[in-house]
């Protein structure tokens, strides 16, 4: 048993289903570790309790060979925006510090569902606005990779999810859930080297996960191989009437497809993603990348994306809009912090001066400002304008291709304080994940290479809507073919 | 400089956010240096262009009108003050 | 013209418009499964979608889609088939998300009209939109000095706020657009119209301009309880601007408050910052798409609606044009006229029903005449004075007791014992009686004083203890005088 850290969900499902060991073995196991590495801050609320209950539960299952799901007994982490009954979430921020809701997240339902076993609430940037975890209320994520050049250098982890891609980078979980609006889930896991799914928008429901942006936000998982993120996501998603954004779209059997090849696909380039800024080992990464696609029967095509610089701004116009209406009701009435004032207007003043912190508070009065009176059209509208044209500019090429491939980052995990005195700095680690975001679209990020000082470099595959099958596909070969795993040890 | 004091003001009043001085100006660079950057899309034409609410594509579904019963000691569990089933906030002069 | 403010220069025109916000008739909320029923305890009708928890996303009730385009399609609107939902922001304690989904460019219901019945002849008032909204909850203000209360049960019940053109042009024309407006919602069944409770919430938009001059600057007015304060509450208003205006100040666009113990306006102090909402399409909620076929089936289950139903009555029972207005202004009324008045005399069943009935139900503070007396009751009772078993005056006296009774009509005949007396033979008895007892008065007749037959008729009634039939007295009384 001393390698259990190593194990995926596939190889642990194996181990439980001929009984080799129990549920609450390794979820033991798990607990140690989580302890062993408080140093990463992976964790805000650990739930040891509730995890020795569900491990219980389905070794009674395995025992009965009865009712075994997807996740059975598979010790995950949740990122801690998704609504947990009676467990305290807080989205990483002081406001909601305390709050214990009533009522559970379709996604995590669908997991418990299926078995998995919840040993804790990850940690993440405060309402998942940040690429870095540095600013969660909770503190700093450590990424648990070091660069050869600097041993002793605290990277970050990526974020929002970077509790998340931490907590499963260091073997602490098996898995955990992130969210993604603008790359929350691809960028952490590509910094940490990790499998990163954000599936089309529309497959996970978005009830009780805490919202940033609506129209952008996605669930999906972080595990350590491609096959593990087709059974976690099979396992997260659903129809949800709970949700009107929830799509009525059949659901696939994602694990069963991940192996089939991708002899014959065509894969885009696009030109416009060699950005400003693109890592020269990051670029050398993708030309491997097509390599390996093309070696394994895929057409590569040359295609052509215009409207990708105009991503980013869009983003930053229309993700901070919504979560400033998102986030108005974190007012220190019904729920959450209150702090005290001499009227109602201190009180709402002083809450939320006290409970947001600073990326918060920036991105709630961009989002007030493009919406208000005079700016809407300038702003807002036409931002939503510039999303069609984004759109448009996908649904262009997915008439000469299948999937596009692109490096998921323009760089690697950087030190813990760099990036911080300039918002725009940090907001172009997502220069290449926001615009498959802002049109809807599954994209994974697959680990695909080590740049010079060891870190991990991802690439990220688009597919069109509801097609995630291609995006597995095509990471799994990347991820045979750049044999990953061998040089992560 | 789009932003100014005034309008940096105005913003926080409608976020309802209490900023210090230091803040307020601290703000007021950052925003102006993001809205400077978003100002790009401006040179985007899309004169032609529907404005895209949503990438989601398939009808709004809609419910059944029944009632599910719901539990006031939960509504209220979260209440940082209440009193007789009541949320309490400082009094609200109309 | 015939409503004016005299103000020192000049006459004064009164230009006003409507914000009618109708609760719909639902079970449950607009975006959320938590009951609307009235008068629970408080925050015991919320769930997390009311109370705007953290995670909690809308789901569209279809009843109360439905009933917003059987609504658009009673005011004869425009449906649109393609609607959006927008947040508008703001921050209050009642409202938990922080903004309301409400629809703002988009809403689900365009331009159409209803008719009211003006001084000067019909007139026809535009509807601009009606949109789909949330109420919000209730704040109590007034039960502690320091505090106040949040009740959430309202928090996201369905409301359709319903905008008039500014086509009205007095507090009676304001009164009589609402009562119309209300008796529509009634007869469709989509709001109670009650205003007491609040299911019918009134915001009037008063502005006051020198005749055909250019619209002035508007004040709104907000959440007038009855229509005796709105008509009121434009009174004041609208001599307070023309003061205002006169004496070379400016009329500031506000919205206001009707203080009914004092009757007067006052600028609202929590919208006294100018308020910038920030509407946005809710990204929680795809487009409305309506189905044409959808509408088409609702448009042929709409009922009759009270300006048909006016004219069908005046044609077929040939009652007068006031009467028939009295009769369909509501449903229930009207539907009762009709069971009542099936092979009885059109004229007699308006009389009684417009007179007797509805003074009782006045009295008593009933709407529906079937909850005070069922038409079968009613009808008995009709019919005996019909055919002369009683006598009008008879039944007049002793309707109250009649209603409140558990007595049929002819039961209440023979218990009063008061049978009307038409027996031929009976009454002339009576008649020889009479002018036996006054030869002199029957000389002085014959003589020419032709006055004296109504005393013989009284003396007739009186012996008879008024239960003998009036006609047959009459008729019996001149045939004996001739002799
Ligand atoms: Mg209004
Ligand atoms: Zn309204």
């Amino acid at each position: 048993m001393s390698n259990l850290s190593d194990l995926t969900i596939s190889q642990a499902k194996e181990l439980l289903l001929n009984r080799s060991i129990s549920s609450v073995e390794l979820t033991k196991f798990f607990f140690d570790k989580i302890s062993n590495f408080k140093n990463l801050n992976c964790f805000i609320t650990e739930t040891f309790d509730q995890a020795l209950k569900m491990s219980k539960i389905s070794d009674e299952k395995y025992k009965l060979k009865k009712d075994i799901g997807l996740m059975e007994g598979i010790p995950i982490g949740m990122k801690d925006l998704f609504c947990t009954n009676q467990i305290k979430t807080t989205a990483g921020s002081k406001i909601l510090k305390n709050f214990i809701p009533f009522y559970e997240s379709t996604v995590s339902k669908n997991l418990w569902e299926e078995g998995a076993v919840l040993l804790g609430k990850t940690n993440l940037d405060e309402f998942a606005m940040g690429s870095a975890n540095t600013t969660s209320f909770f503190g700093n994520v450590v990424n648990p990779w070091k660069s050869k050049n600097d041993i002793d250098k605290k990277l970050v982890p990526g974020g929002s999810s970077g509790g998340s891609a931490s907590a499963v980078a260091a073997d602490l979980c098996l898995a955990a859930t992130g969210s993604d609006t603008g790359g929350s889930i691809r960028q952490p896991a590509s910094f940490c080297g990790l499998v990163g799914m954000k599936p089309t928008y529309g497959r996970c429901s978005r009830f009780g996960m805490i919202a940033f942006a609506s129209s952008l936000d996605q669930a999906g998982p972080i595990t350590k191989d491609v096959l593990d993120s087709s059974i976690m996501l099979k396992s997260m998603c659903s129809y949800d009437k709970k949700d009107s954004t929830s799509s009525k779209m059949e659901i696939p059997d994602f694990p069963k497809i991940v192996k089939l090849g991708v002899k014959g696909i065509r894969v885009g380039i696009p030109d416009e993603y060699i950005v400003d800024g693109l890592n020269s080992n990051v670029n050398d990464n993708w030309q491997k990348g097509i390599e390996w696609l093309k070696s394994e029967g895929a057409e590569i095509i040359e295609i052509n994306l215009p409207h990708t610089q105009s991503a980013l701004p869009t983003y930053y116009i229309l993700a901070p809009a919504e979560a400033s209406a998102n986030l108005a009701r974190y007012d220190g009435i019904r729920f959450g912090l209150r702090e005290i004032g001499k009227d109602l207007d201190e009180v709402y003043k002083n809450t939320r001066a006290s409970g947001f912190g600073n990326e918060v508070k920036r991105r709630i009065m961009i989002g007030t400002y493009v919406l208000s009176a005079g700016y809407y059209d300038a702003y807002y509208l036409k931002a939503l304008k510039v999303r069609k044209l984004i759109s448009d500019d996908f649904s262009k090429a997915f008439e000469k291709c299948d999937c596009i491939l692109t490096p998921t980052t323009p760089g690697v995990a950087f030190g813990i304080g760099e990036k911080q005195d300039d918002p725009l700095e940090m907001y172009l680690n997502d220069v290449l994940t926001v615009p498959a975001s802002l049109a809807g679209l599954p994209a994974i990020s697959v680990p695909s290479g080590l740049n010079d000082e060891g870190l991990p470099i991802g690439l990220q595959i688009v597919a069109r809507p509801f097609d995630e099958e291609t995006c597995f596909k095509a990471a799994f070969v990347i991820e045979q073919l750049s044999n990953f795993n061998k040089l992560k040890n | 400089m789009s932003i100014d004091n005034s309008v940096v003001k105005k913003i926080a009043n409608l976020s309802k956010i209490n900023l210090s001085e230091k803040e307020s100006e601290n703000l007021k660079h950052e925003l102006n240096k993001i809205l400077d950057w978003v100002d790009d899309l401006k040179k985007v034409d899309t004169k032609m262009v529907e404005p895209m609410l949503s990438v989601f594509n398939e009808n709004m579904k809609m419910r059944d009108d029944k009632v599910e019963l719901t539990n006031t000691d939960e509504i209220l569990s979260n209440a940082p003050d209440k009193k007789e089933n009541f949320f309490v906030v400082p009094k609200v002069i109309e | 013209m015939s409503y004016f403010i005299r103000g020192h220069e000049s006459k004064w025109e009164v230009v006003l418009g409507l914000e009618v916000h109708a609760q719909i008739n639902s079970l449950s909320k607009l975006f959320s499964p938590s009951s609307t029923g009235y008068g629970a305890e408080p925050n015991s009708q919320v769930n997390l979608i009311d109370a705007g928890m953290p995670g909690a996303l809308p789901v569209i009730n279809q009843e109360c889609v439905k009933q917003a385009v059987i609504t658009g399609l009673g005011l004869n609107a425009k449906i649109n088939l393609k609607s959006i939902f927008d947040r508008k922001n703001y921050f209050y304690p009642d409202l938990p998300q922080g903004y309301q989904i409400s629809q703002f460019e988009n809403p689900i219901v365009g331009s159409g009209h209803l008719i009211i019945e003006a001084e000067e002849g019909t007139k026809k008032i535009g509807i601009t939109r009606l949109h789909l909204e949330q109420d919000a909850g209730k704040s109590i203000h007034d039960q502690d000095f320091e505090n106040s209360f949040i009740d959430l049960n309202r928090s996201g019940c369905a409301l359709m706020e319903i905008v008039s053109e500014p086509d009205l042009r007095s507090p009676s024309e304001v009164s009589l657009y609402i009562k119309k407006l209300r008796s529509i919602l009634r007869y469709l069944g989509s709001c109670d119209g009650n205003m007491e409770k609040g299911n019918l919430r009134v915001d009037v938009n008063v502005s006051v301009r020198r005749f055909d001059a250019e619209l002035g600057t508007r004040c709104e007015i907000k959440n007038i309880n009855s229509i005796k304060f709105i008509q009121q509450a434009i009174e004041y208003e609208a001599r307070r601007q023309v003061k205002l205006i006169e004496s070379g100040k400016i009329v500031e666009q506000q919205t206001r408050l009707f203080d009914s113990q004092k009757g007067e306006t006052r600028a609202m102090r929590s919208k006294e910052e100018s308020h910038d909402y920030r509407y946005f399409p809710d990204p929680d909620l795809p487009p409305l798409i309506l189905e044409k076929k959808m509408i088409e089936d609702l448009k042929l289950q709409l009922p009759e609606l009270p300006d048909k139903k006016k004219i069908r009555f005046i044609e077929t029972y040939g009652i007068k044009k006031y009467d028939a207005e009295i009769l369909v202004s509501e449903k229930e009324v009207a539907e009762y006229f009709e069971k009542l008045v099936s092979d009885r005399d059109p004229k007699m069943v308006v009389t009684w029903l417009t007179g007797e009935l509805f003074s009782y139900l006045n009295k008593k503070n009933l709407d529906n005449p079937q909850s005070a007396i069922s038409v079968e009751k009613f009808g008995e009772l009709l019919d005996l004075i019909n055919d002369g078993t009683l006598s009008n005056r008879l039944a007049k006296e002793l309707f109250v007791e009649f209603i409140e009774s558990n007595m049929s009509a002819s039961e209440l005949v023979k218990k009063k014992g008061m049978v009307q007396i038409s027996d031929e033979n009976e009454i002339i008895n009576m008649i020889e009686t009479v002018l036996d007892q006054n030869q002199k008065m029957l000389e002085e007749y014959r003589s020419g004083k032709e006055k004296l037959f109504g005393f013989f008729v009284g003396q007739i009634m009186k012996i008879s203890n008024g239960k003998a039939n009036p006609q047959m007295v009459n008729t019996l009384l001149t045939k004996r005088l001739k002799k």
